[in-house]
């Protein structure tokens, strides 16, 4: 027995299993710990009280039992309340035109970038990333100046002539997929790039001497082979999308909320942690299967470039 | 292997004074070619000689500088790739990986519109003359490298080009696979009767592949022949040192009839006698070129020493199973390669250190003067 423990520590202790060890631990601080204690709260009891929620397990000393309480309420609520599908709903829409257009803008910058020269390629990167050095709030909010009715935007079109009064530009759908859009681009752009980058230009001279002019030969040969990168990128775009509450809270509608709204106007507004707690788990459901899937397709892509 | 006829009426590709520059690197220089219906013509260089700037060009991905391509009587000129009755097969094969054995096959008649029932016969019958019929729902990363070359063949083959483009087509094999490909693709080309342009970098591949072989050099063609031709009558140093080993010696000329010279070598004890005349003029500082195998090595002294004949030391000896080969230090500290076939088990072959006569027949010797 000692043995058996001595070695399974040595084991432990092995250099490689260390280096394993650490994004384990750094999982299991920061992702199944939290998980774990958000999963709790949402079975958990409203309470007035602090923390908020009551115990699930509780030693009751007057009747000396121990008293086990789940309350599931939290989640039939999600369903019965047509609020909370209303929004799951709205957020999967948003996110998914926003996404669409991420691809439909990204992928010919993406594209541009891969083909451009290897001088200019590490500057027209540094170009996508640059944003990031500012912070994404003051980004957002300076869209706010951009689509206001006497914004930017309004004012430089009245000026041209081209419109008699503003638009309505803040506070739509349409401001919440300008902002998402803006804001998630590098996140289509750069898997995109890195599998663009890489493909083997041969490749497109053997459609052309086949007979596939330019148009055919994208069709044909690399839009197929960056399928890894544009489900990559759009599922990089769409996770976050869905629970984004920052960009709909500036720029959206006010009469439609989206699920990252009301995750946080639970938490922190109404304070019912019990309820948020059940729609961030609600949420993760959602967001489950377009994640499995894509770890099956990166997989199998892993499997595909081993051989 | 036996020469193979061509037929020199029948010109199909015709390569007129074309020219390739990238900024001041000029990579193809004033070539000039014509190539004839169903032969399978080399080009033959070593690295940066300009042999696959000038396949690309009959691809259509290069535009020549100057100069004019035409295949079967039509200017190439302003003609994109995919409108080209030319097929090339990559030198990396260049297959879709994300498509099966018939789909890449099949990729170059779709893209012709041809008829589906008429593709799927095509597609089948070019799987089973490469043999990959059993094959045909693989993927290219599934297959063997002998099995990628098959198919990178039948997708160029399945389109029925005037013309098959082949950028070092056994480069990537190993040894026995070349051999074995080697005569496979003379037999394909043998029955589809398709113009073959092969480059290659490997005088062996082009030796066994060629109805004729082109010898380039720095963006030059030096020299166009049969592959007896290119290895028996080099008429270059470059090409004679290029295309197999050879001994070459400077010399000059000491007697020059019509019917024969006389060369005097300062590495050799007697002079070079050749048995046929040349045309140079006198005086001319010449090379004489002798292969190692036109080279006879033995212990007795030939009858006649006076010409074609010296003596040496062997220095080294490599056996190479079937032959030897022998470099053998003359008394001038020249070495000179010797190769002799190992036709007996049991020989008395000749040791290290051996003090050993060579001599060599009078048409043995080939004059180089450029």
């Amino acid at each position: 027995m000692r043995r058996s423990f001595l070695s399974t520590v040595k084991s432990w202790s092995q250099p490689r299993n260390l280096v394993i060890g650490v994004p384990y631990l750094w999982l299991l601080a920061f992702f199944a710990i939290p998980f774990v204690i958000v999963l709790k709260i949402s079975f958990s009891w409203m309470q007035p009280i602090q923390p908020g929620y009551a115990p699930l397990i509780e030693w009751v000393e007057e009747t000396r039992r121990l008293v086990v309480s789940f309350n599931f309420d939290n989640y039939q609520v999600l369903i019965r309340e047509s609020l909370y599908v209303d929004t799951f709903l709205y957020s999967a829409k948003v996110a998914a035109v926003s996404t669409f257009w991420c691809l439909l803008i990204g992928y010919p910058m993406a594209y541009a970038i891969a083909r451009s020269k290897p001088s200019t390629r590490n500057l027209l990167l540094m170009l996508i990333i640059l944003p990031f050095w500012t912070s994404f709030l003051l980004r957002v909010y300076a869209w706010v100046g951009l689509l206001k009715t006497n914004g930017v935007i309004n004012n430089t079109l009245l000026a041209m002539g081209l419109i008699d009064e503003p638009l309505t530009l803040l506070y739509t759908d349409f401001a919440v997929y300008v902002g998402i859009v803006y804001s998630y681009l590098p996140f289509m752009i750069l898997p995109l790039y890195s599998n663009l980058e890489k493909h083997d230009l041969t490749l497109l001279e053997a459609a052309a001497d086949l007979g596939a002019g330019p148009f055919k030969a994208f069709f044909k040969v690399t839009l197929p082979l960056s399928m890894p990168g544009i489900v990559a990128g759009c599922l990089l775009v769409f996770i976050p999308a869905v629970g984004e509450f920052v960009i709909p809270s500036l720029l959206g509608r006010t009469d439609q909320l989206m699920i990252g709204t009301v995750l946080s106007a639970q938490f922190f507004g109404a304070r019912n942690w019990p309820v948020a707690s059940a729609v961030a788990i609600g949420l993760l459901l959602v967001l489950l299967l377009p994640i499995l899937l894509f770890q099956r397709y990166q997989q199998r892509e892993l499997e595909a470039s081993r051989r | 292997m036996a020469e193979r006829v061509v037929d020199r009426h029948n010109e199909y590709l015709r390569i007129e004074g074309v020219s390739k520059r990238f900024g001041d690197f000029v990579a193809v220089d004033n070539v000039s070619l014509s190539i004839y219906k169903g032969e399978i013509f080399c080009l033959l260089g070593g690295s940066g000689c300009g042999k696959t700037t000038l396949l690309r060009m009959l691809a259509g991905f290069e535009t020549p500088t100057s100069g004019r391509i035409l295949i079967d009587g039509q200017d190439m000129a302003g003609i994109p790739p995919y409108e080209r009755p030319v097929n090339m097969m990559f030198q990396s094969y260049a297959l879709f990986p994300h498509m099966t054995v018939t789909q890449n096959v099949a990729f170059g008649l779709e893209q012709e519109g041809v008829d589906k029932h008429e593709i799927r016969r095509r597609v089948d019958d070019m799987l089973s003359i490469v043999k990959l019929g059993d094959f045909a729902k693989r993927k290219p990363h599934q297959l063997s490298g002998g099995q990628r070359q098959r198919v990178a063949l039948a997708r160029a083959l399945v389109k029925k080009p005037k013309l098959l483009l082949l950028d070092e087509p056994l480069g990537a094999l190993d040894k026995k696979l070349r051999e074995h490909t080697q005569f496979e693709l003379i037999n394909l080309q043998e029955q589809l009767g398709v113009t073959f342009v092969v480059v290659t970098h490997d005088q062996e591949e082009a030796m066994t592949l060629a109805s004729r072989i082109g010898v380039m050099n720095k963006g030059q063609i030096v020299q166009v022949g049969t592959p007896t031709d290119i290895y028996e009558f080099p008429n270059s140093r470059f090409v004679a040192d290029f295309i197999g080993s050879v001994n070459m010696f400077e010399g000059k000329l000491i007697e020059d009839e019509p019917a024969y010279v006389r060369i005097g070598c300062p590495e050799l004890e007697t002079s070079v006698f050749v048995s046929h005349g040349i045309s140079a003029p006198p005086d001319a500082q010449v090379t004489v070129a002798i292969r190692p195998e036109k080279i006879e090595m033995s212990r007795t002294a030939p009858a006649s020493r006076d010409e074609n004949h010296v003596t040496g030391v062997v220095k080294e000896i490599a056996y190479m199973g079937d032959l030897s080969i022998y470099l053998v230090r003359l008394p001038s500290g020249r070495l000179v390669r010797v190769t002799m076939p190992n036709v007996e088990r049991h020989d008395e072959r000749i040791v290290w250190d051996e003090t050993v006569h060579l001599s060599w027949h009078p048409s043995s010797p080939v004059v180089l003067i450029q």
